[in-house]
């Protein structure tokens, strides 16, 4: 079976400095791949890079089997749903309309769906428990609140590949777990995860596989299990830590 | 509310272009059947007021489009330099001693910043790179006009010069309106295909690219349309500053936040409000006429302000 993402051998440079080297990984449906690492490893590059929305140097990416960075916007919109870090809703528009943005490439205006499209919108606004703040402006709900109408929104475009840039930022426990549970649905469906992440307990939790990143590289992968090892923490965030488990729920404790 | 705001605005619209065949220094029966009641109604104010709505509905559209563009509610043609060049344009034509031509020097001129903002713009890649090359060749496009007033030859050029960049609708024809009206509708369609890569825009320019808009396509159509309408108006009546950041605005408190849906009511209300504001001017009992373009800048300047103000305290800045 084709992976819905497949990178290999990438290496990405910014503004004349290296900053991913080698990085190579694949998506396949029924999966959440989560990639962990301190700030600055490459992460968010690994993303865009995965969605050819960076020049790269080395390597090959194949979304879907083609080449994101020869497909047209909505070409790649069909294929993969991107939530990036820090979303932005530049003018106050309602929850229920910025769903709709998702359906985009689609074909939709958010003032005219289809009854798929509205169907679609629904189902997202549904997973992410947003039926009371439908209406309500984007200015005027909280900062978990607006995290969630943006990952709805992401749902809604109803991509096979899902890549989210710290979806869980700003967000409570409970919401995190719920978040956990919407991604797994996702890849019990057959569609495909892509995060990142700072809760190391989370992506335990939600993912299947791990990816650790150090300085673009990455410096372990597997299970939540095998990935997350004291050394993996240790490198990775340079402090010493361990994966413990506790009646089948893993959490990470540092030191 | 908001599905009845364009119906509402047309009335508005039709009201105020009637309004102003009646109204003037003299109020005059716009049913007379002299002669002389007759050409001042049907040839002097009528396409005056004519004139006067097309030019505001170019700004108000053309100020909503750049606004969605840009992501900014204090952008428009103004801020991407797209005025001033248009000015400059003409300007050129007059200090050249070829006053027939300054409609086609706005015109070419507004399009040629246009031009030069794409192309620069697309290198820098995002909004703000877009708006600061704005700024400096509107800065650019001033400081010519200011050279080409500093050496006008005589008083008469002078005065010529110094009344485009006042900006009015005195003494228009038909023909000033039918030129603004055919750069309108090429600029609107233009703008209108651009109508949902702004709605995108919205999310910003990453994620917009992300739910599949094509981003070089958006900002290639909302500039040229953008250069149309501002090149038209800028032709027809020079430099009218502040409608198309002010109505837009208005557009918003009054229906809908979303950039694709402003559009058309923004035309529609830049119409009306300019025309309302021609009635004011002609009303204001002074020895010279007020210049629309003068009254526009002493509503808007402060009304730029206020809105300025209220966007810092919303997002929290200094």
């Amino acid at each position: 079976m084709s992976a819905l993402l497949s990178l290999t051998g990438l290496g990405v440079s910014l503004a004349g400095k290296r900053v991913l080297a080698d990085v190579g990984f694949d998506v396949n449906r029924g999966e959440v791949v989560a990639i962990l690492g301190a700030n600055g490893a490459g992460k968010t590059t690994v993303l865009r890079a995965s969605l050819g929305l960076l020049r790269r140097d080395t390597g090959e990416v194949s979304l879907g089997g083609a080449d994101p960075s020869r497909l047209s916007a909505r070409e790649r919109a069909l294929r993969a749903a991107y939530l990036p870090q820090r979303p932005q809703a530049i003018w106050p528009i309602s929850v229920e309309a910025l769903v709709a943005l998702g359906r985009f490439a689609h074909g939709a205006a958010p003032e005219r769906l289809s009854p798929r499209d509205q169907a679609a919108v629904d189902a997202a606004i549904v997973a992410c428990s947003l039926q009371p703040l439908r209406t309500q402006s984007m200015e005027k709900i909280s900062g978990g609140e607006k995290a969630r109408a943006h990952l709805a929104r992401t749902l809604a475009q109803q991509a096979s590949l899902l890549v989210l840039d710290e979806p869980d930022a700003g967000l409570d426990p409970a919401q995190s777990l719920a978040l956990a549970d919407i991604l797994r649905a996702h890849a019990a469906q057959g569609g495909g995860v892509l995060i990142t992440t700072h809760d190391v307990a989370l992506a335990a939790r939600a993912a299947h596989r791990i990816m650790i990143m150090k300085d673009g590289r990455v410096v372990a992968t597997g299970t939540p299990a095998e990935a997350i090892t004291d050394e993996a923490l240790a490198t990775a965030y340079g402090r010493k830590g361990t994966l413990q488990t506790i009646e089948g729920k893993m959490l990470v404790v540092f030191d | 509310m908001s599905r009845a705001l364009p119906f509402a605005l047309i009335a508005a619209s039709v009201t105020a272009v009637c309004a102003s065949l009646w109204l003037g220094p003299v109020a005059l029966d716009v049913f007379a059947r002299d002669q002389a009641t007759h050409t001042i109604v049907w040839d002097i104010r009528f396409p005056r007021a004519l004139t006067a709505w097309l030019v505001g509905a170019a700004l108000g559209l053309s100020g909503a489009a750049l606004q969605g563009l840009l992501r900014n509610p204090l952008a428009d043609s103004g801020v991407l330099g797209l005025s001033g060049f248009a000015a400059l344009g003409a300007v050129l034509a007059f200090a050249f001693g070829l006053a027939v031509l300054a409609p086609l020097g706005a015109v070419l001129f507004a399009l040629a910043a246009a031009a030069l903002v794409a192309t620069l713009g697309w290198r820098a890649r995002g909004a703000a790179s877009l708006a600061l090359i704005g700024v400096g060749l509107s800065s650019f496009a001033g400081g010519l006009i200011a050279l080409a007033l500093n050496l006008a030859p005589n008083p008469g050029a002078l005065a010529d010069l110094v009344n485009w960049t006042l900006g009015s609708v005195e003494g228009r024809s038909l023909n000033d309106a039918a030129l603004a009206l055919a750069l309108l509708v090429v600029g609107a369609v233009l703008i209108l295909f651009a109508a949902r890569g702004l709605q995108a825009l919205t999310l910003g320019e990453e994620a917009a690219a992300a739910i599949g808009a094509d981003l070089a396509r958006t900002r290639t159509l909302v500039v040229l349309g953008a250069a149309a309408c501002t090149g038209g108006a800028t032709a027809v009546a020079g430099i009218i500053g502040f409608v198309g950041v002010a109505v837009p605005h208005l557009v918003r408190m009054a229906s809908s936040h979303d950039p694709a849906r402003i559009l058309i009511p923004s035309a529609l209300a830049g119409g009306t409000m300019l025309v309302i504001a021609d009635i004011a001017v002609r009303l204001t009992p002074t020895d010279t006429e007020l210049k629309l373009g003068v009254a526009a800048a002493l509503i808007g300047g402060p009304v730029f302000a206020l809105i300025a103000a209220r966007l810092a305290s919303r997002r929290g800045e200094a």
